[in-house]
């Protein structure tokens, strides 16, 4: 009873609707608690590595732990809004190498006709974004206009991308590009904050505001929750939707040009398969598959959980494919906590 | 507003009919699920909308509300026609559905349910951001929850938490708040207590007293009696009675709805 938000709203209710709502109260803290779990397996990874291998609070670790996880934050971010709607994108892997590519090329292209070297960055980075919420905005059209399922449109787009990559420069790496973006990709602030990393904060931040305090995130939230519902609150779901994979795209093309400027070139091989750690991220984020259930919070502790474990691993010395074992694992456990939750919730 | 909703209570019969359904039909595929179903709605008036189960009851309600469109017919407000693309445009209109099957979205809070789709936003550039004002919206929703006397515990709890009679109480009071020309209800105490059931009817007395018509779909027969002005019958898609609630016994509405009494049958409105 103890636990009972509004002491004096209970008061006016019978007992047996009191008690009803108190064990309401009960079940609302476990339906909100999705991030304290990950949060709980993040502090203990921290601890145990922390333990076995004194080099892991090192300045090295940070940077090589942090600029991996902007990778998998970035398109997590992305993917966080697609499947708080009940969707999913499989594409944003190929996403981030395609649009990369695109930026790359405007790059090369502009450098080779010597124009201003201010103006070759801009317009690469210009196109890389708009190539990635491009491919996020045809997502959209083609789930909502043809009425096929996230996961066959992205599954389909995720093969046109990786495609569109080894197309666009027949298969090559592509390392002709303004100084300045490996320069930036590889300078940390201070010696500590990593520019990449600043920038996905920003993003984080700014994600995490959409979500939880704008009208565009309460209605994301309602869509997943109940998309005929939505639709008859009078919220354009279609266009919502649309958004939501332009969006999605959009994130990801910011993680194409992060990934670029860390490598100090965009390769045919960037973001492959990193669909599936950003969707683990999420998931493990407490982030609900059935959709309106979920918070970024809960995204950037996954991504690092993710991303913790292959640097603690390599430094007490494990191979780190055990990562990909545990994670699984995690991922496995994430699920079942979150059906569980709901269950408990329906069953009352 | 309020003198609008005033001049509309105080002089019912002189306005023109709130609601007019003229002729509307729906097909899907070769099943007809209304057939040239016309009905006026005036102000002040509640009026049962029964019949067997799938006669046609939702289908109409489904069509005023915006939230389906007709095969055939028209819908007047106030004697202008309109063609509702959505249920935005019906709830623009002040035409506010309780629906069957509830339509609140189960992850969310209360006060979210009851603001989803006219959300308060921030005063000034964080409003034109769409930054929402959350407090406004709670104490909006607590104000006017506690003003239908619906009890369903905080206002920040989220529905899933909720029990089905609660769940149904808080679509019950999105219409009450939202609906100002005309309220839809479609069997709103279904999942209600005894108790409960008879708070709605409160509430429906209430919204009649504001001036506002009301159109309520229950399969409660005495209720339905007691709580109506006129009752309108529909079997298998047709309207095949339209009566003041005086002129009928629960007897006589019973034997509509099953279709003994159509002989009997005398249309007073069609
Ligand atoms: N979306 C739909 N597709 C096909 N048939 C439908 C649909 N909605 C309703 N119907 C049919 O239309 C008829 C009327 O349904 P409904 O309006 O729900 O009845 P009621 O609310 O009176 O029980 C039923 O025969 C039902 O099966
Ligand atoms: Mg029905």
């Amino acid at each position: 009873m103890s636990d009972a938000p509004t002491p004096s709203r209970e008061a006016a209710m019978p007992a047996p609707a009191a008690r009803r709502v108190s064990r309401a109260a009960s079940l609302e803290f476990l339906s909100r608690a999705g991030e304290l779990w990950t949060l709980a397996i993040l502090i203990v990874l921290i601890a145990i590595f922390g333990i076995l291998s004194p080099d892991f609070f090192s300045r090295a670790s940070w940077l090589a732990t942090s600029q991996f996880a902007v990778e998998y934050l970035l398109l997590g971010l992305g993917e966080t809004f697609v499947i708080v709607t009940g969707g999913i994108d499989l594409s944003v892997g190929a996403i981030l190498g395609f649009s990369g590519m695109v930026g790359a090329m405007v790059m090369r292209a502009m450098i080779y006709r010597h124009v201003a070297t201010d103006l070759d960055l801009i317009a690469g980075i210009a196109s890389a974004l708009t190539a990635g919420t491009f491919v996020g905005w045809l997502n959209g059209q083609a789930i909502t206009r043809l009425r096929l399922t996230p996961f066959v449109v992205t599954l389909g787009m995720l093969s046109m991308c990786t495609g569109g990559i080894y197309l666009l420069n027949n298969g090559g790496n592509v390392g002709t590009i303004p100084d300045i973006v490996g320069t930036l990709g590889s300078f940390a602030i201070g010696g500590w904050l990593p520019v990449t990393v600043l920038v996905t904060a920003v993003f984080a931040v700014l994600s995490a505001l959409l979500l939880a305090e704008t009208r565009f995130g309460l209605r994301t939230y309602a869509i997943g929750s109940n998309p005929q519902g939505a639709a008859r609150a009078g919220i354009d779901v279609r266009k919502h939707l649309v958004k939501i994979y332009m969006l999605s795209g959009f994130l990801a093309a910011v993680a194409g040009l992060m990934v670029m400027a860390r490598f100090a070139s965009a390769s045919v091989q960037a973001g492959a398969n990193d669909e599936l750690d950003a969707i683990t991220a999420v998931v493990i984020g407490g982030t609900s598959l059935f959709g309106g259930r979920g918070t970024v919070l809960g995204t950037v502790i996954g991504s690092f959980v993710i991303t913790v474990m292959v640097t603690g691993l390599i430094l007490i010395g494990v191979q780190p494919f055990w990562q990909q074992v545990a994670v699984g694992a995690i991922l496995i456990f994430a699920v079942a906590m979150d059906q569980l939750r709901d269950r408990l919730l329906d069953a009352f | 507003m309020p003198a609008d909703a005033i001049s509309r209570a105080v002089s019912p019969l002189q306005a023109k009919p709130v609601l007019e359904v003229v002729g509307v039909a729906k097909s899907y595929g070769h099943i007809r699920a209304l057939e040239g179903v016309t009905l006026d709605i005036h102000a002040g008036e509640v009026v049962g909308l029964v019949g067997d189960n799938g006669a046609g009851k939702s289908t109409l309600v489904n069509i005023i509300a915006g939230a389906i469109r007709p095969s055939a017919g028209t819908l007047r407000i106030e004697g202008r026609e309109v063609a509702f693309a959505s249920a935005l445009d019906a709830r623009t209109a002040g035409i506010e559905a309780v629906y069957q099957d509830l339509a609140l979205a189960l992850d969310l809070d209360i006060w979210a349910n009851i603001f989803l789709g006219r959300e308060t936003l921030r005063p000034g550039l964080l409003g034109r951001l769409g930054w929402l004002d959350k407090r406004a919206m709670q104490r909006r929703a607590a104000e006017e929850l506690g003003r239908t006397a619906i009890r369903v515990g905080s206002i920040r709890t989220r529905c899933r938490a909720l029990s089905g009679g609660q769940r149904q109480a808080v679509a019950v009071a999105r219409g009450l708040i939202w609906g100002s020309r005309l309220l839809l209800l479609d069997e709103p105490t279904a999942a209600l207590g005894v108790e409960q059931q008879a708070k709605v009817g409160k509430l429906i007395e209430a919204v009649r007293a504001r001036g506002i018509p009301v159109i309520l779909v229950s399969h409660n027969m005495p209720q339905v009696h007691d709580l109506c002005d006129r009752i309108v019958v529909l079997f298998q898609g047709r309207k095949i009675a339209d009566r003041p609630a005086s002129d009928m016994t629960i007897a006589d509405i019973i034997a509509c709805i099953t279709g003994a009494g159509i002989t009997g049958t005398r249309e007073m409105h069609a």
